[in-house]
């Protein structure tokens, strides 16, 4: 699998400080416009305008925003831990954008098409714990604490059903590369795994398995983005804004930040795992539609997709308590994902 | 091996918290998430209503009580005057009691989609909060409409009211009441029987009766437990008898009976009852003059009284002693969010500190009304 | 029950700690009750079966006039829908008074706010502290020879 950055440059050192180059810009004009786009989507929800002082609806919102938090002071409280108060944010922020590193965007642009991808991906985006932890206990806050308790809680258990349901796939696909998972589901809607990929008559049975695991993912996903319905990390109505509680200027913006770009990374997870990667819709029926810059398009409007469905949830489920959290977790979501997977064995073994 | 034991951790939840509804500390004493003890602090809002009642003519006492409960003016000042009527021995005109009622069951429909939007928000759900604030911007715009002020009123006087009603609030109160229905229904769809709302109200701080009736919860927080008792049926005042309608108790639809939700859910029907009784008011006004009644100096003579009325949060009772003087010897507020936010220590136990945040959210406090 | 026959009642059971009725004054009668045996009078209001006073309504602390303190309790009966004014007068010298919380819970923080305003001491009250006011509070605003301090904690008090 080539990168086009190798095919342009080469494969010198230059080429290999490009290629994240348009991911970091991406990541960053898409958490501002993200903010906006939360902004906007609550507001229609809510029966308001939304952002529109700044430019034409609101487009220079964010910017401003940032412009703002960027003079404001740092302010660190006296008795936290200085080292790790003022390394956590970057921590999480980093461990998500590495997650990044391993999502194709088309068929020519990946930053490492490594064999292991789907595995490293999990991997790396769940050290962004540590760094809530770090922010949570640093901050010598209870309310900050409470946070980072629950967010380990809540991360650690939700990466096994994540984990699971993503096997399922690798089960069907043979492979843990990200690009081959795109590339396998070539041909059109009806060969994304979600309608249990590519394959003969005979996985119509997949289907409805496969649905499920799609939503499963999903749920999980949401979880670890904490994301409402499953918030409970910031819980503005209990913890105040858990790890958040003692941060401000930059520092806060860096958990802002992480937060919108892990919401892009797990749904273009999401996508590449069941809705096709970068795949067009209509296979190649139209193969203008299939070309390089398309795929982008396809990849970033499936991800979109998602992020949308994410904050539709948001403005309009309350959130769940802790235990609730929990319960859901381990007796419901890992037994279904466990006879989902037992399910696709079989049906490997069979066919 | 000796037995492993956790220190317990005290965790200050306010006095700036955003789901106390005001400045209320709560002490909660934790053992990990579980919460063994809740002391409520008060006081943080104590602006001595009555050692300035103390001080002032008995109508200017009615600023003050609009600021009581601040959500709910039309309420206060309606307790605080018809105290002070009954003390004076004047019978107001018809007209003025039709609007009084009028008043105060738009005032109760107001109150209650504030305790219904900010339930939604301490639940986590933001949109039903904006939802609920918008309809009740309907409702002050009516309030706006006849007296000028959105909040605070003082609408309501010693023996009669501040401004006559205009043929323009009686069509837009029929066009809110239509409005208001379907309203409703969707904000039930979306709030109250959403799973995940259930999930987190059902079955949580279970209030029985006898506890709500000995430490003398009142309002919908005890009819949420299942009694019915309601001071405009149990002990009517102003016209209240001369209307049709129900009172609305937890019947354990979901949940259980005496738990957040059925506290909950009686706000949410009671705006429905409190529909009714406009409709009825709305149509038979009399004709009068308003200020009719209303007394040139009020100076009652030496005595005392005291009138309990239902207010949106419970019973709201006024203790008013003259000594016969231009202003009043002592007024004492009984405030219903004073009473009903004693019981959380005993409900909240055991529960866990999301379970506190809609504890306190189903007793619908204001921190005006506590602190006074 | 009207209240004749409840006083007549009273009287029969507690005799001299039951006060006078007075129906003289407007709007609604009430009697007295001596303070040192509020807390048995309260138990029997409560669990006598005629008369079922299952919920103390409000309780108010008074100044009442230049040597007493008062301390007024409207109850009323969930069960029977009667009413009742109770009132004790409480010596300003020696302001004691017996507490009702146990019979009542809602009198507990009715008796702090009486306590923290008024000035009476409830023996047997579980948790007599101040409650409206902050805890290094001195005196009790709402008597009538109180005096506003120039300073609290260093902050001058009138504006």
């Amino acid at each position: 699998m080539g990168n086009i950055f190798t095919q342009w440059f080469g494969d010198n050192l230059l080429t290999y400080i490009l290629i994240p180059v348009p991911i970091l810009i991406y990541v960053l004009v898409f958490a501002l416009y993200a903010v906006l786009g939360e902004r906007k989507v609550s507001a229609w929800i809510q029966n308001r305008i939304g952002p529109n002082r700044t430019d034409r609806f609101g487009l220079l919102q964010t910017i401003l925003d940032t412009l703002k938090l960027i003079q404001k002071e740092i302010i660190i409280p006296n008795r936290t831990d200085k080292l790790f108060f003022r390394m956590a944010p970057y921590i999480v922020f980093t461990s998500v954008f590495l997650g990044y590193a391993v999502l194709p965007f088309s068929s020519v642009y990946i930053g490492v098409d490594m064999n292991l991808g789907l595995f490293y991906f999990f991997a790396i985006t769940s050290l962004g714990v540590i760094g809530v932890l770090m922010a949570g206990w640093s901050s010598n806050n209870k309310y900050s604490l409470f946070g980072g308790m629950r967010t380990v809680a809540q991360i650690v258990s939700y990466e096994i059903p994540t984990a699971l349901s993503a096997i399922v796939v690798v089960m069907l696909a043979g492979t843990l590369s990200m690009q081959k998972l795109a590339v396998l589901q070539a041909g059109g809607v009806f060969n994304w795994f979600i309608f249990g990929g590519p394959g003969s008559a005979v996985k119509i049975f997949l289907i409805p398995i496969m649905v499920v695991s799609t939503v499963i993912l999903f749920m999980s996903t949401l979880a670890e983005t904490n994301r409402t319905p499953f918030d409970l990390t910031e819980a503005d109505s209990e913890l105040v804004a858990g790890v958040h509680v003692d941060y401000s200027g930059m520092m806060f913006a860096m958990f802002f930040l992480a937060e919108y770009a892990q919401m892009f990374a797990v749904s273009g997870v999401v996508t590449t795992l069941f809705l096709g990667g970068w795949q067009s819709p209509f296979g190649n029926l139209i193969p203008f539609l299939n070309t390089p810059v398309f795929q982008v398009f396809w990849f970033l409007a499936k991800g979109l997709f998602l992020v949308f469905v994410q904050m539709w949830l948001r403005w309009t489920l309350p959130r769940v308590r802790i235990d609730q959290l929990m319960t859901m977790c381990w007796k419901y979501l890992i037994p279904i994902t466990l006879v989902n997977l037992f399910l696709v064995g079989l049906y490997i073994i069979l066919t | 091996m000796a037995e492993l034991r956790t220190e317990e951790m005290i965790l200050n939840m306010g006095p700036q918290h955003p789901s106390t509804h005001g400045v209320l500390r709560l002490v909660l004493t934790l053992n990990g998430e579980i919460v063994e003890e809740v002391k409520p602090v008060l006081g943080y809002l104590h602006r001595c209503f009555e050692k300035h009642a103390e001080a002032m003519t008995y109508p200017q006492v009615i600023p003050y009580t609009d600021r009581m409960d601040y959500l709910n003016a039309m309420s206060n000042e309606l307790a605080y005057v018809l105290a002070v009527e009954k003390l004076l021995g004047i019978e107001v005109p018809e007209r003025v009691e039709y609007i009084r009622v009028i008043m105060s069951e738009l005032q109760r429909i107001a109150s209650h989609l504030v305790a219904i939007g900010t339930y939604g928000n301490d639940s986590g759900a933001m949109t039903p909060f904006l939802y609920c604030f918008m309809d009740r911007e309907k409702v002050l715009e009516l309030f706006e409409i006849v007296c000028g002020a959105r909040m605070l009123y003082n609408y309501i006087w010693v023996g009669g009211l501040s401004h006559d009603i205009t043929p323009e609030f009686i069509t837009k109160t029929k066009e809110l009441i239509k409005y208001l229905r379907p309203r409703m229904k969707m904000i039930n769809n979306l709030l109250s029987y959403n799973k995940i709302f259930i999930e987190r109200t059902a079955k949580i701080g279970i209030l029985p009766p006898e506890v709500a009736i000995n430490a003398g919860v009142s309002g919908p927080t005890l009819r949420g437990s299942g009694v019915k008792y309601d001071l405009r049926k149990s002990d009517p005042y102003s016209i209240y008898n001369k209307f049709d309608f129900d009172i609305c108790v937890g019947t354990g639809e979901r949940g259980v009976v005496g738990d957040c939700w059925n506290r909950y859910i009686v706000r949410a029907y009671e705006i429905e009852q409190s529909l009714r009784i406009i409709e009825q008011a709305i149509d038979s006004i009399p004709e009068g003059d308003v200020q009719s009644a209303v007394p040139k100096r009020v100076k009652p003579v030496a005595g005392e009284s005291y009138v309990r009325t239902e207010s949106p949060k419970g019973e709201l009772g006024y203790y008013i002693i003259s000594d016969g003087s231009l202003n009043p010897y002592r007024v004492k507020a009984r405030s219903p969010s004073f009473c009903n936010i004693s019981v959380i220590n005993q409900i909240s136990r055991g529960h866990m500190i999301a379970d506190v945040v809609m504890i306190l959210g189903s007793f619908d406090i204001v921190l005006g009304c506590i602190d006074r | 029950m009207e209240i004749n026959e409840i006083y007549i009642k009273l009287k029969s059971v507690f005799g001299d700690g039951i006060g006078e009725l007075k129906t003289d004054l407007p709007v609604r009668p009430f009697l007295f009750v001596d303070a040192s045996k509020i807390d048995a009078v309260a138990l029997f209001l409560r669990d006598e079966e005629s008369l079922q006073f299952d919920n103390l309504s409000c309780l108010s602390g008074v100044d009442y006039d230049k040597d007493n303190l008062a301390v007024v309790y409207h109850l009323c009966s969930y069960s029977l829908g009667h009413q009742l004014v109770v009132k004790c007068l409480v010596p300003k010298q020696d302001p004691k008074i017996k507490s009702v919380a146990d019979v009542w819970a809602a009198a507990e923080w009715h008796e702090r706010e009486a306590f923290d305003l008024v000035g009476m001491i409830f023996e047997g009250n579980p948790d007599l502290r101040r409650i409206l006011l902050p805890e290094d509070w001195e005196g009790h605003p709402l008597r009538k020879d109180y005096k506003v301090p120039e300073f609290y904690n260093g902050m001058k008090i009138p504006y």
